[in-house]
């Protein structure tokens, strides 16, 4: 185990991570896709704990962040979702362009 | 050979902890998505108990189970297709996010592997739990604030925006109204 091998893991969650945000239709789909971007931050932060300053607590309060914002980002999400559904009975981005300038 | 172990421990977890990320976009169910959502944030879990954050790895577990099955639920309410009978896609630009991510993981993999990552300061504490309570409830306690706000700002939002008369249901009713 090395911190190349940690990073390269978070990077390859990170981007498939993107490759969902990117390509979902289904507005809920998008959101694991979220989740999986978190879940690549928190590999890093834990590793650059680990591998770089172990002695101070900074990576283990980050992935703590990290594991807070995957919480209030699906609460968020599925809020949002929830007041389209009623208002509009869609669940797709495509449907959900009403901020597109 | 405590070292082999753990370094085969974790590349298993990481294969699978991406296997299962890929398999969240391609699997045709959602309900299956969703598992395979959960088996990656298991596999992460595993990994960091590995480098010895016991306390954050069972965190991210039993906190994961939870929100994914409550995803679950709420696949099953939205989704049209929640037990995978029909198989089908709902992707858009599928080339186009294929390439920006592809692009972007080979950016990263060249900058994990030839940025200079400086050297190790200090030794992790014999307990990196107590080490972590005692800075999120001393020279962090900013950050557990902040985080304890934005929490509380987020359980009015949720409510707020998901309320039956919500932002978007009044603007229906304006709308209908004057027409």
């Amino acid at each position: 185990m090395t911190l190349e091998a940690f990073l390269l893991l978070a990077a390859a969650l990170f981007c498939v991570g993107l490759f969902g945000a990117l390509s979902q239709q289904s507005i809920v789909m998008l959101m694991m896709g979220l989740e999986l971007m978190v879940n690549g931050i928190v590999v890093a932060a834990a590793a650059f704990w680990f591998w770089v300053s172990p002695g101070a607590a900074d990576g283990q309060v980050l992935v703590l962040v990290a594991i807070t914002v995957m919480a209030l980002e699906m609460a968020m999400g599925f809020a949002v979702v929830t007041a389209l559904f009623r208002a509009r009975d869609v669940d797709t981005t495509d449907d959900a362009g009403d901020l597109r300038g | 050979m405590r070292g082999t172990v753990e370094a085969v421990a974790f590349w298993v977890l990481a294969a699978a902890a991406v296997g299962a990320g890929v398999a969240v976009f391609v699997v045709d169910s959602m309900a299956r998505a969703t598992f395979a959502l959960l088996a990656s944030f298991l596999c992460v879990g595993g990994e960091l108990l590995l480098i010895d954050l016991h306390y954050l790895g069972v965190l991210i577990v039993l906190m994961m189970i939870m929100e994914m099955l409550v995803m679950a639920v709420f696949m099953v309410m939205y989704m049209m297709n929640p037990a995978g009978l029909m198989p089908m896609t709902m992707l858009h630009n599928r080339r186009g996010a294929l390439a920006i991510s592809g692009g972007a993981f080979a950016a990263l993999a060249a900058g994990v592997f030839t940025v200079p990552w400086p050297e190790r300061e200090g030794r992790p504490p014999r307990d990196p739990t107590v080490a972590l309570g005692e800075a999120i409830m001393g020279p962090k306690m900013l950050v557990m604030m902040v985080i304890g706000v934005a929490i509380l700002a987020t359980m009015i939002a949720t409510v707020v925006l998901s309320a039956h008369r919500g932002r978007y249901d009044r603007d229906r009713d304006g709308g209908e109204a004057a027409r």
